[in-house]
């Protein structure tokens, strides 16, 4: 991003290669540091003896109601699950509201409990925060920022850098389902069946994977750019290649079928109440029992495994045989004309 | 009936094995439609055939044989005052001479994504005080509905929704292919969509004065195999046919209802094919009678000089003359980050779809 003239397009925030790519051009050059540099979901800091997880995030959903939930409880989840892919028990947040003016005070108020019944579900603390109302049109009804601290489970070490060959890859369950939860809600479209979005706290079956299966390698929620996307970050952070089955990743029917029409792949669909899981074959029964008795993750699957071919590579072998490229995603997915 | 994952592995092979058998010598079958080419592409089905078969794409992703004139004017009418562009995602990111609705929509510019054409006349009843204009690009498919959508705006009286249209209509691109001196195909992978709008009788004349085999396809991997497999057959047999291989959906007479209103709002007339140049009778216009909703008459646009970008090569590839990788741009100057041409944006254009899906990145065992 060298061109004077450039602008930031709405392809920068999908979470795919632009979005790589600002953070690679304009952030990280800027704030270099060691903690950033890992580029996980939250930083790993050490502060007076104790192994502290940070993030932050920040929520601009529309619509903010959705089948399954609302802006609130998103940003309570988004935060926790970020916390506990690293790894760490998730303890107390901070949240910043961006608030237009004329906003119904009836909506605020059902975010808000929605935010508390979710820190509640999660087990954790809303414990300082902040309130900007701005002039009507400067935002488009409200914003949350969240940040989150947590503390490291011990003998857990969640990195790219353990992801190995031949370790297996599990999913928690159907992707997708967010993503077109809220488009259909954003664009009306009628579905035959309606599709409720996955948002959910995770940290309490991550917590249960991680302390009885301390061997895990690696984790990560597979948020903006979907499954796709987060496989290929992990894949080139770890150096390594991925080889998925499409038949045995799990996409409801009706999200593939909204899919179709629309032209967009499950694989790219955001989540927000699913996590991936690496870790080598000998464990992923154990994983997939800890899984399946939760209902958040009752459909978990090993989808595929990591491969020493493929460097920084994702492939898919499809339901007729043939393996093709999971690339990143480019830009927003759009739907298409026919 | 969905087939089961072994059901449709075992198909797969059935047709993989047929098509290895009957492949006897070099054939180029061209998948006409920029979704069967993503499709092609997505379950892997380049790799199941034999080196003998060539998958080329066709003229058949909208987005891509949009000339720049057409997205120029559209960037004219999104820079008129209180206008809103309502248009399908697929055409945000289409460079013109000059810009892109995309790069207009970070400046300001009133650009809307719409997922049905009925959407627009939403936009407009709720902005009585803008003029709405959407994008009417796509073919036989999606025309209909469009048309539908201008019935309703003179139902509803609304006098601020405007259609710019650059709808097209496949058989005479296909026509022009058959016709042209360079042009070696062996066979005809046709869209199941616009078949299913126009039925069979447009594009009978493939077999029957051409001498080249075509099968009307659906959009599944088995579908597109099972097609290659019939196109194998007839290429073997020496004895080109129509073959209805969608007969799920495509109904021998089509859809004469959705060709009605679409004779009744548009009247075919020549027009410009990105990397073709005119094709007879191939474009769609707002008939006399609706002329009133045509944006381009409507609306004081001030329009830059459209200029086609430098050394693109889609026309090439649109023509299937050339496969994307023939391109000097493709993959260095030329990527989904910047792109060059309209087949490296679009979802179904076929550099894209080479791109995305790395021809021979993906070797695996």
């Amino acid at each position: 991003m060298n061109n004077r003239d450039e602008r930031i397009l709405l392809g920068h925030g999908s979470g795919g290669r632009l979005s790589h790519d600002l953070i690679k051009d304009i952030l990280l050059p800027a704030f270099a540091n060691p903690a950033l540099a890992e580029l996980h979901d939250g930083a790993r800091l050490t502060a007076g003896g104790a192994k502290l997880a940070f993030t932050t995030d920040s929520y601009v959903v529309k619509p903010r109601f959705f089948p399954g939930g609302n802006i609130g409880k998103l940003a309570v989840c988004g935060t926790v699950n970020d916390l506990a892919v690293c790894g760490a028990r998730p303890l107390y947040l901070s949240t910043g509201f961006i608030i237009e003016e004329g906003l119904p005070v009836s909506e605020l108020r059902e975010i808000v409990l929605a935010m508390r019944e979710t820190a509640r579900l999660a087990g954790v603390y809303i414990v300082t925060g902040d309130t900007k109302v701005v002039e009507k049109g400067a935002v488009d009804g409200m914003y949350i920022n969240t940040a989150g601290i947590g503390l490291m489970l011990p003998h857990v070490d969640i990195s790219a850098r353990r992801v190995k060959p031949g370790q297996d890859i599990i999913v928690s369950g159907f992707l997708g389902d967010h993503a077109i939860a809220v488009m259909s809600e954003r664009h009306g479209l009628t579905l035959p069946e309606k599709i409720t979005s996955d948002c959910a706290p995770l940290n309490g079956l991550i917590q249960a994977i991680l302390t009885e299966v301390p061997q895990v390698a690696m984790l990560r929620d597979p948020t903006r750019g979907g499954l796709a996307t987060t496989l290929n970050e992990i894949a080139a952070d770890a150096g390594l290649g991925m080889i998925l089955e499409e038949s045995a990743i799990p996409v409801r029917p009706e999200v593939a079928a909204v899919c179709d029409i629309l032209g967009f792949d499950p694989l790219y669909l955001a989540n927000e109440g699913k996590v991936i899981v690496f870790v080598e074959k000998e464990y992923s029964e154990k994983v997939l029992t800890i899984m399946k008795k939760d209902p958040l993750a009752a459909s978990a699957r090993v989808i595929g495994t990591v491969t020493g071919q493929l460097r920084g590579q994702v492939a898919l072998r499809t339901t007729v045989g043939g393996i093709r490229l999971l690339d990143m995603l480019t830009g927003e997915q759009l739907p298409r004309i026919c | 009936m969905r087939l089961t994952v072994e059901e449709t592995g075992r198909a797969a092979r059935f047709f993989a094995d047929g098509i290895k058998r009957m492949a006897s010598r070099p054939v180029r079958i061209m998948e006409v439609c920029g979704t069967h080419t993503v499709a092609i592409f997505r379950a892997g089905i380049r790799q199941l055939l034999p080196p003998e078969v060539e998958l080329v794409s066709g003229p058949g992703c909208p987005v891509c044989v949009t000339p720049n004139e057409y997205i120029d004017t559209a960037i004219a009418c999104s820079r008129c005052p209180d206008t809103v562009i309502a248009t399908f995602g697929d055409m945000l990111r289409v460079p013109g001479s000059q810009s892109s609705l995309m790069a207009e929509k970070a400046q300001g510019a009133d650009i809307r994504i719409v997922y049905s054409p009925l959407d627009s006349l939403r936009i407009a009843r709720e902005n009585p005080g803008k003029k709405v204009v959407f994008l009417a690009v796509g073919f036989e498919t999606t025309a209909p509905t469009a048309a539908a959508t201008v019935l309703q705006a003179e139902q509803q009286g609304l006098e601020n929704f405007f259609v710019l249209s650059a709808h097209k209509l496949a058989p005479p691109a296909l026509k022009a292919i058959l016709a042209a001196p360079d042009s070696r195909i062996d066979g005809f992978l046709l869209p199941g969509h616009t078949a299913a709008i126009s039925g069979l009788a447009p594009y009978r004349f493939v077999a029957e004065e051409h001498r080249v085999p075509a099968v009307v396809t659906g959009f599944e991997a088995l579908d597109i195999l099972q097609a290659i497999y019939l196109l194998l057959k007839q290429i073997a047999a020496g004895q080109p046919v129509l073959v209805n291989q969608y007969r799920r959906v495509v109904k021998s007479a089509g859809n004469p209802a959705a060709m009605r209103v679409l004779n009744q709002v548009y009247r075919p007339v020549d027009t410009v094919w990105r990397g073709f140049g005119v094709i007879a009778g191939s474009g769609l216009r707002l008939t006399a009678a609706y002329e009133r909703y045509d944006a381009a008459a409507a609306l004081p646009l001030v329009k830059a000089v459209s200029r086609e970008p430098a050394g693109c090569r889609c026309g090439e590839v649109l023509r299937g003359l050339i496969v994307p990788a023939g391109c000097p741009h493709f993959g260095q100057s030329c990527t989904p980050e910047h792109p060059v041409g309209a087949c490296m944006v679009s979802v179904e254009g076929a550099c894209a779809a080479w791109y995305k899906y790395g021809q021979g990145r993906w070797h695996y065992e």
